[in-house]
């Protein structure tokens, strides 16, 4: 089993990332270059948080025309596991692998903060650890995470449950004043009908080790370490 | 030849730059302002060997694939040559 984490000009938490996933995970990862046109052998590939490209023109726009997102491309049509945190979500949504788009946040600040998010579904890749309705202590920060798509895109997430993570108070309740940004029906995170591309804003990497707040976020590496190893076990 | 390109917000997406700006600036004292929505302009030189038709081509596609992002976004081109 081996993960990827991709490394674009601007990205941030490349190395947060990778440091769960080899020192808290105990998985073996690989940084792919975002020039290179191959994940090569990896079995999992997350897009990191950060600012690709300085986020000019739009979050996300220019990191989509990146030679590697024509190989996560090919990856994820193959059925591999895609993860895209933070601005790996805004890149997802440009790309066309996730539906919707990030936009400015309703208050128009950069938000920094621990929230919670309620597992709403965990029949995917990165949320069979996890019990449905549980809910996670993960930070935020973003500038742009105020999720929206059409309504009818939004009854297809709803209906075919591909809504993962939702803004939550901490005893799971969805209301207003728990969405942070704005985001449709206090959407955190999305997967695509496969089930095989996941985009979420907050950042599970910054909330894996107890000393930096909360590990809550590490169960979701785990759902997908699991998952690997299991697939590995079948083939 | 120039083109100008307009990208603005679907009438459906909330501006909350837009609204911050009409906010401000009915705080300030400009009157009768009913609504701001912000939105994007590019310029874009494009090789005087092009065709104003091929230019408007080349010009939309790349709005289409790149300037605008056609979930939130909508789109307008004005060539030079159109004035």
């Amino acid at each position: 089993m081996k993960f990827g984490v991709v490394m674009f000009p601007g990205s941030n938490c490349d190395h947060d990332t990778y440091h769960v996933i080899s020192k808290v995970i105990g998985q073996p990862v690989d940084f792919i270059w975002h020039r290179q046109s191959a994940v090569a052998d990896c079995d999992a590939v997350i897009l990191p948080g950060g600012f690709s490209y300085g986020d000019y023109l739009r979050t996300g726009a220019i990191a989509r025309f990146s030679p590697v997102m024509g190989a996560v491309k090919e990856f994820a049509s193959r059925g591999g596991l895609v993860m895209g945190i933070c601005n790996g979500f805004q890149i997802l949504c440009e790309a066309g692998l996730l539906p919707g788009a990030l936009l400015r946040n309703k208050n128009l600040k950069f938000i920094c903060d621990h929230v919670n998010i309620r597992v709403e579904a965990t029949d995917t890749p990165f949320t069979n650890r996890c019990q449905r309705n549980q809910v996670l202590s993960v930070p935020i920060a973003h500038g742009d995470g105020n999720y929206f798509c059409d309504e009818q895109t939004l009854a297809e997430l709803q209906r075919e449950n591909r809504i993962l993570f939702r803004y939550s108070d901490a005893d799971g309740r969805i209301t207003a004043e728990a969405n942070p940004n704005g985001s449709l029906d206090n959407i955190a995170g999305i997967c695509n009908r496969e089930r095989n591309v996941l985009g979420m804003m907050p950042h599970p990497e910054r909330a894996s080790e107890q000393q930096l707040g909360s590990s809550d976020g590490r169960i979701i590496f785990y759902s997908v370490a699991d998952t690997l190893a299991e697939l590995a076990k079948a083939s | 030849m120039k083109a100008k390109i307009y990208v603005t917000l679907k009438p459906s997406v909330l501006d909350p730059q837009g609204k911050a700006i009409h906010h401000a600036v009915e705080t300030i004292g400009y009157h009768g302002i009913k609504d701001v929505r912000q939105g994007k302009y590019f310029e874009v030189t494009i090789e005087d060997s092009f065709s104003p038709e091929e230019a408007r081509a080349e010009i939309e596609r790349m709005a289409r694939d790149v300037l605008a992002n056609p979930i939130i976004e909508d789109f307008r081109v004005e060539l030079d040559s159109d004035s």
